[in-house]
């Protein structure tokens, strides 16, 4: 009974040494078999889906790959990234598959949990994947390469000096740029241009112009302002504008960094407030509009119930359907107050609809030549023709392209803006303060409160926010 | 012995069928519960794995938040209202319908056409909650355009300029939605209260008419002790509609999950749920589940035990 293996047997030092070897063969073959249940050729183990680097390419992107593209399909439809999709495979001879949905959190979490994400994701919607939680999981690819790399219009310059301020600021996370936040939107009043020519009414420069032009609305049967009553979202979106305006960007500043006077001791909020209130007051409102629903208010101001309603710049495509061929929709800055500090062509803007190119994607040089080309002029004038927005390219769109009315509008506002631009955080930031103060608007407009007992409402909400565990983190300069 | 084993054999027989049911009872339902009682001691935001425990933190601040203890006064009134006139008019509505009628024959039957009225009652309930929502907004639509104003601007009764803002108007919006949740409940009530008033031997109402009874008397010292049991169900059942109101809360009223103006509809369910979802307080959240769970618990007890009555038999 000897204890030493015979060639019958395997020992347990043979055992553990075989397995141990087996083990070392069979993880690489694992990966390269996932790889190949992907679907895409994974650029660190298969060599031929790697392209040579170069001046035109500059990530490298493999002939004839396969690209997998998944955007989010809500407001703006997905036709533009079908659009983009053609161009590229045309480009580059790939193959790319399309998911246009909205959830995207129930179809892309298995995904990156199982280690074969898509090559592009528009991450938006409501259940979108928080970007800083998938930042804070490694799971996406820093994009700072994109930015870097020359733009297709230009190959002398950078995609990054092809772009909006404040685009790559917004798409940081912890120090790394991971997001492109693709669509420019930019926020004000809206009317009817035929309605306008009709009644002889100038555009609106000041507050006081605003309310004479709803005056004469009303005498003539119209409502003078509209608002999506049942989202006080909206009409916030006035008085936080009119603050700005009027006590210029420290103003907008306090509130986003929660100083104990963002709204009580602060003229221009009070004077904001009692603009809006004034619209009230004179009951220059659409009849019913503040218990109405965006579309509901909306689809009435398209028919010519009300001559202003505030909103965002994806109006337009929003309401395509119910918009009357001759509207003629035209943007409109927020009129400004007596003494203002930021001049009427100022706006609010901002970027939204993060793309974002997953670190562990199958084709990532596909995915980043595809946001590379989504920052070209040809593919934002795409966006803004199917999508009827604007992107985050500067003069991103060909001037010679048409586009509708109210997208035209909004494009020249934007020139007109320049660096005149602002935009609130605290909505992103602290969504208990926003809830409150939309509250504290909603009896404003139903004329429960006044505009006193709104400012006093408004500072309890930042007091609030203040002692979130939150306001450490959050500060801007 | 034989019969320990023939005991023993049996137990294994019943437990072979159980054991999977039970195990997807304890998975599916048993199991999120106690998470939900472990996160509500905790600060989970519901976005990232990780959390600290708070101990009771949630359940003190809970007290102190104005807007859930609103939010919690205003299910007391559903609790309330809900059960009490549903179930009133479903009884009256099913009473009239089987046992309302009189002919000269002196049968019992019901009046004129309540073959048809049964079906007609019976349709709101055959509508889910998310249409109903849809519904009654166009009904309370705040404009011209709105069945509700439309009508009562035809009749000079409102001024078309300044119509009615049903659901923004903090002293109307809760029974503004408290009359659909009725009006929804009222037909089922009513198949289920007809279902058991026709159970009860026609014998006993024809006594009752011989005796001289008139339809209140035979409302109340017949048909009603009758019903008992079918009433008291109803009313638990009615009363953990009324703890939980989610659906039309959300969908009506403004704000982020409903319970606008200023908090004036505001239900547990939705307070919880903008928590949850909105605000990223999951854990917070999570206690205010806890004490909704405990609530219609204890209600079903109480009303149970409080209605209980001596059971007839016939």
């Amino acid at each position: 009974m000897s204890m030493r293996s015979t060639g019958e047997g395997i020992g347990r030092r043979d055992l553990i040494k075989r397995s141990a070897a087996l083990g070392l063969i069979s993880v690489p073959t694992m990966s390269f078999l996932s790889a190949c249940a992907s679907g895409g050729g994974d650029t660190s183990t298969k060599g031929p889906d790697k392209g040579a680097v170069t001046k035109e390419n500059p990530f490298g992107v493999a002939k004839g790959g396969k690209l997998d593209v998944v955007v989010f399909k809500g407001g703006f439809g997905d036709d533009y990234a079908k659009a983009w999709e053609a161009a590229f495979d045309k480009k580059w001879g790939t193959t790319s598959s399309h998911l246009g949905t909205q959830e995207i959190a129930a179809k892309l979490q298995p995904r990156f949990n199982g280690g074969n994400p898509p090559d592009v994701i528009d991450d938006s919607g409501a259940q979108q994947i928080k970007v800083d939680v998938l930042a804070k999981g490694g799971q996406l690819a820093e994009l700072t390469a994109v930015l870097d790399a020359p733009s297709l219009d230009d190959p002398a310059k950078k995609v990054r000096d092809m772009l909006i301020p404040g685009t790559v600021e917004q798409g940081t996370q912890g120090g790394k740029f991971v997001a492109l936040y693709y669509v420019y939107t930019v926020f004000g009043f809206w009317y009817s241009g035929k309605l306008f020519k009709e009644k002889g009414w100038a555009e609106p420069k000041t507050w006081d112009e605003f309310l004479d032009i709803c005056t004469k609305a009303k005498a003539a049967g119209i409502g003078g302002l509209a608002h999506q009553g049942k989202y006080p979202y909206y009409i916030n979106v006035v008085i936080m504008d009119l603050i700005a305006k009027k006590g210029g960007l420290e103003a907008m500043k306090a509130i986003d960094n929660l100083e104990p006077n963002a709204f009580e001791g602060n003229p221009a909020a009070l004077a904001a407030v009692e603009a809006v209130y004034e619209v009230v007051e004179k009951d220059l409102l659409m009849a019913g509009t503040n218990g109405l629903t965006h579309t509901e208010s909306q689809t009435a101001w398209n028919q010519y119930k009300a001559a202003f309603i505030p909103s965002g710049s994806w109006l337009e495509n929003e309401q395509l359907k119910q918009t009357p061929d001759d509207f003629d929709m035209k943007f409109l800055p927020v009129p400004t107050l007596a003494d203002s500090k930021l001049p009427f062509e100022a706006i609010r803007a901002g970027a939204g609809e993060p793309f974002i190119v997953p670190e562990k994607a199958a084709n990532k040089a596909g995915g980043l030549e595809f946001l590379r080309s989504m920052l070209s002029r040809e593919w934002s004038t795409l966006f803004a023709q199917q999508a009827n927005s604007l992107t985050v390219v500067k003069d991103g769109v060909d001037p010679n392209v048409k586009l509708r009315p109210g997208t035209a509008s909004a494009v020249a506002a934007v020139k007109t803006a320049g660096s005149n631009t602002f935009s609130y955080l605290y909505p992103d930031w602290y969504s208990e303060m926003d809830t409150e103060i939309q509250n504290a608007s909603n009896e404003l407009m139903a004329k429960r409160i006044q505009p006193k007992e709104w400012i006093k409402r408004a500072q309890a909400a930042v007091d609030k926010a203040a002692k979130d565990p939150n306001a450490k983190n959050n500060h801007r300069s | 012995m034989s019969q320990v084993a023939q005991g023993k054999g049996r137990i294994g027989f019943i437990a072979g069928f159980l054991v999977l049911p039970l195990a997807l009872y304890l998975t599916f339902v048993i199991w999120p519960y106690i998470q939900t009682f472990g996160y509500s001691f905790t600060n989970w935001s519901g976005q990232s794995p990780t959390f600290d425990f708070v101990g009771l933190d949630n359940y003190a601040a809970l007290m102190k938040d104005e807007v859930f203890r609103g939010a919690l006064w205003h299910n007391l009134l559903l609790l309330v209202f809900v059960p009490t006139v549903t179930i009133l008019l479903a009884l009256f509505f099913a009473f009239m319908v089987n046992a309302g009628g009189r002919s000269g024959a002196g049968g019992v039957r019901g009046v004129w056409g309540s073959s048809v009225y049964k079906i007609v009652y019976f349709f709101p309930q055959v509508l889910s909650l998310a249409i109903l929502a849809v519904l009654f907004g166009a009904v309370y639509r705040s404009d011209e355009g709105g069945l509700l104003n439309g009508f009562l601007t035809k009749l000079g009764l409102v001024d078309p300029v300044h119509p009615v803002e049903w659901l923004n108007q903090p002293d109307l919006a809760l029974w503004c939605l408290l009359l659909v949740v009725v009006w929804h409940g009222v037909g089922f009530y009513l198949v289920l209260f007809s279902a058991a008033m026709q159970s009860v031997p026609k014998d006993i109402y024809e006594a009752a008419l011989l005796d001289g009874a008139g339809r209140a008397q035979t409302f109340l010292k017949v048909t009603l002790p009758l019903l008992w049991d079918s009433v008291q169900t109803s009313a638990v059942y009615l009363g953990i509609a009324a703890m939980d109101m989610f659906v039309l809360v959300s969908t009506m009223t403004s704000g982020q999950f409903g319970g606008g103006p200023d908090h004036h509809s505001e239900v547990m369910a939705t307070v919880l749920m903008r928590n949850f979802l909105y605000f990223g307080k999951s854990g917070y959240a999570c206690a205010m589940g806890v004490v909704m769970l405990v609530l219609t618990m204890i209600l079903s007890i109480v009303t149970l035990r409080a209605t209980r009555r001596e059971r007839i038999e016939f």
